[in-house]
């Protein structure tokens, strides 16, 4: 059974926590016993293409959509909407009200979320000169750029300080340097203590950001641990280069090594660099060049989520009603 | 309850604010004055078909031989002009009760709006209407017409005495037009806001507050406060209307409101009913508009599945309309008990029968209606909306970076 307390008050192990969420539409499965839980405090990534569920998934922990079945946790609550002062979101498609200007567009938000609107106003101001936009506090909505309207929600999902951050695709459309500064912000509040998940289809960003992360691929979650322990699931690449074609180095290399123009690629075999080394050196192989290189996230995804992730990339996106 | 009530009224603030401070208000203020002249064309158009329940009778105290000779004379008239605009007549057989006349005027089964006596030898008008009324004009005619096929020698005016109040049967023909005029103006006003508010969720969808919005505060809040900010917003609209309405009544006519039909329960109270059964009847058709909304995603759709609850509505207004003039009726009161047609009926009461114990039971009928629609749309609309992610063409891929 899982925790109920008071979001305000939230200091447990867990910011989140679902267990076998599982979400039915008509004949299609779009979550298929999702279970997660996110560190209080922590960066948490929740990875994987489009399609996968993960829009979905954030959903149900928002309290946006029922579950089908399973269960969910939100700052302690069963029904996350009893924290939805403590809790900020920006979903991946946008919605800002187009007559309204900035400043009031940010406080509406904090009103919704339980700011007072003199309080939400004041703290509207404050974050648009903080982000540059205080000559843009009284323009309508409609006026604005689109990375500007985007940072405009970006504030309206901070302005009542919220204790956890859901982020739905918050990359999406923004250029490298609105990138970078969302980036910042992220790391910010994950320094005073803020829960943040966010949702991605970069690996990079989950790369740099994530302390913990969850590959969803299919509706299932086919990994869920830290960013390392993904990585370490794959073995080192080897690529080597030699002078000799042939020789007894040749039974150092493993049975999947392959040679790509002149180039053998293989896994690091369990017993390490050190008698590769020697066994290439004894066999007279003549190292020309030799690298051992980590594999990335990247590699470590497509490792995980395997045959399934790869079709799903190439699906189209879920259809909405 | 409170965090309900706190996040609703968030949420109708900003509705309000923008329905208010737009100017597309300033066209909806304009709007209803193209409805009232249709109502007023409408009102001329159908008035020769009006039914014979709601045609002025006239008692006509005389032997039978004289009221064959009335009747005969009305019915030849008919032939030649048509009944819609006749006045009906009903005999009564003269007794030696003085008070017999002023007890027919005050009698309300049958309503007369007036009595001849006298026969047609010396024909005397008695009733509450006015000399130069059509009844008179009619009577007069009737009269100089059966005087003329018995060959009587000289013509006779007919004497026309006016009491002070108007009968019954003068009261009630006014007070039918008070009251289908009433439930016009509740349909037209009450479709015209409903189809507003389903515009505005259909906007907010395609803005992708919704979400926003879905994630912040319960669904019932949203809803909520959407229909509290259109009905205050109508409620201006309503005051500015009343406001430029009395205007035109007092310079039209000198005397003002006196010279309309009072409504039965009189007008402050009818004002009154009037607002209260706008709002039930608005928050009823709009809890019912906003749960079609969730299955719309654009206007097109919105026209589409509107349009069957549109024809049902006047097909209600349609029923809601035989209550007038039988307002204690069987099929009254069946109309007054299905939540959707109560309004119109009981505003339709309000006008033709002065009790007002019935609508207090009515307004908490409907009330509790306005709160099972508004949970049961609710509920809809957080099946059919936010299913999935957004609509994409093609598929995006997992990228490195």
């Amino acid at each position: 059974m899982l925790r109920q307390a008071s979001p305000q008050s939230w200091t447990g192990e867990y910011a989140v926590e679902a267990v076998d969420l599982v979400k039915d539409f008509a004949e299609k499965r779009a979550v298929d016993g999702v279970s997660i839980a996110v560190p209080t405090g922590s960066i948490f990534g929740l990875l994987g293409p489009n399609g996968a569920g993960k829009t979905t998934t954030l959903r149900m922990l928002l309290g946006i959509i029922e579950p089908s079945s399973g269960e969910r946790h939100v700052l302690g609550r069963s029904r996350p909407i009893e924290a939805a002062h403590q809790i900020g979101y920006l979903p991946e498609e946008r919605g800002l009200y187009p007559s309204m200007n900035a400043r009031e567009g940010i406080a509406f938000m904090g009103a919704l979320r339980g700011l007072p609107l003199k309080l939400a106003r004041t703290r509207a101001d404050e974050l648009l000169e903080q982000n540059g936009l205080g000559d843009w506090a009284k323009k309508p909505i409609r006026t604005l750029s689109k990375g500007m309207a985007q940072t405009v929600q970006l504030l309206g999902t901070l302005v009542h300080e919220p204790r956890l951050i859901v982020l739905d695709e918050p990359f999406s459309g923004l250029d490298a340097i609105n990138q970078g500064k969302l980036e910042r912000v992220i790391r910010d509040r994950a320094a005073d203590g803020v829960t943040i998940i966010f949702s991605t289809h970069v690996i990079a960003h989950a790369e740099r950001l994530c302390e913990r992360i969850a590959i969803i691929a299919g509706g299932k979650v086919a990994f869920n641990g830290r960013v390392d322990e993904a990585r370490a699931r794959l073995r080192p690449i080897v690529r080597l280069r030699t002078r000799a074609t042939d020789g007894p180095w040749r039974s150092a290399l493993p049975a999947s090594a392959q040679n790509d123009g002149g180039e053998w690629v293989f896994e690091l075999p369990e017993t390490g660099p050190e008698p590769l080394l020697k066994a290439l050196i004894d066999g007279g192989a003549g190292i020309d060049t030799l690298a051992i290189e980590r594999p990335g996230l990247h590699e470590a995804f497509v490792a995980i989520a395997g045959d399934a992730a790869a079709q799903a990339m190439d699906q189209p996106e879920e259809v909405a009603p | 309850m409170k965090e309900l009530m706190r996040a609703a009224f968030v949420i109708a603030r900003r509705d309000f604010s923008a329905t208010v401070l737009s100017r597309t208000f300033l066209l909806f203020l304009l709007g209803p004055f193209f409805p009232v002249l249709m109502i007023v064309v409408f009102g001329a158009a159908t008035q020769p078909i009006g039914s014979e329940a709601e045609r002025p009778t006239v008692a006509i105290v005389a032997s039978e031989h004289d009221y064959q000779a009335i009747d005969q004379a009305r019915s030849r008239v008919a032939n030649a002009i048509g009944a819609g605009m006749m006045i009906n007549l009903r005999h009564v057989e003269p007794t030696n009760d003085p008070q017999q006349i002023p007890k027919l005027l005050q009698s309300s089964s049958p309503a007369y709006v007036a009595a001849l006596e006298g026969g047609l030898a010396n024909p005397r008008l008695i009733g509450g209407m006015r000399r130069e009324s059509g009844t008179v004009k009619q009577v007069s005619l009737f009269v100089a017409d059966a005087r003329r096929m018995r060959e009587y020698p000289e013509p006779v005016r007919v004497q026309v005495v006016q009491t002070e109040r108007a009968g019954p049967g003068l009261a009630s023909a006014g007070q039918a037009i008070t009251a289908r005029g009433g439930q016009s103006l509740l349909f037209l006003l009450t479709l015209l806001l409903a189809g507003m508010l389903l515009s505005q969720l259909i906007e907010e969808k395609s803005n992708k507050v919704i979400e926003v919005l879905a994630a912040a505060v319960p669904i019932d809040a949203v809803f909520l406060g959407k229909l509290m900010a259109m009905l205050t917003a109508s409620l201006v609209g309503i005051a500015v209307w009343a406001g430029v309405g009395a205007v035109a009544i007092a310079i039209i006519s000198p005397t003002g409101l006196s010279a309309l039909p009072v409504p039965a329960v009189g007008w402050p109270m009818f004002g009154l009913f009037s607002v209260v059964y706008f709002a039930m009847s608005y928050l009823l058709l709009g809890a019912i508009f906003l749960g079609i909304g969730a299955h719309a995603s654009s206007a097109r759709e919105v026209q589409i599945l509107s349009m069957p609850v549109t024809m049902a509505q006047v097909v209600i207004f349609a029923i809601a309309s035989i209550a007038v003039g039988a307002q204690d009726s069987t099929r009254a009161l069946a109309a007054a008990a299905f939540p959707l047609s109560s309004p119109y009926v009981m505003i339709a009461r309000a006008a033709e029968m002065s009790d007002l114990w019935p609508h207090l039971v009515a307004i908490a009928w409907q009330f509790m209606w306005v709160a099972i629609f508004l949970r049961v749309a609710s509920r809809i609309f957080r099946r059919s909306v936010l299913k999935s992610g957004p609509v994409r063409l093609k598929g995006r891929k997992v990228a490195r970076a």
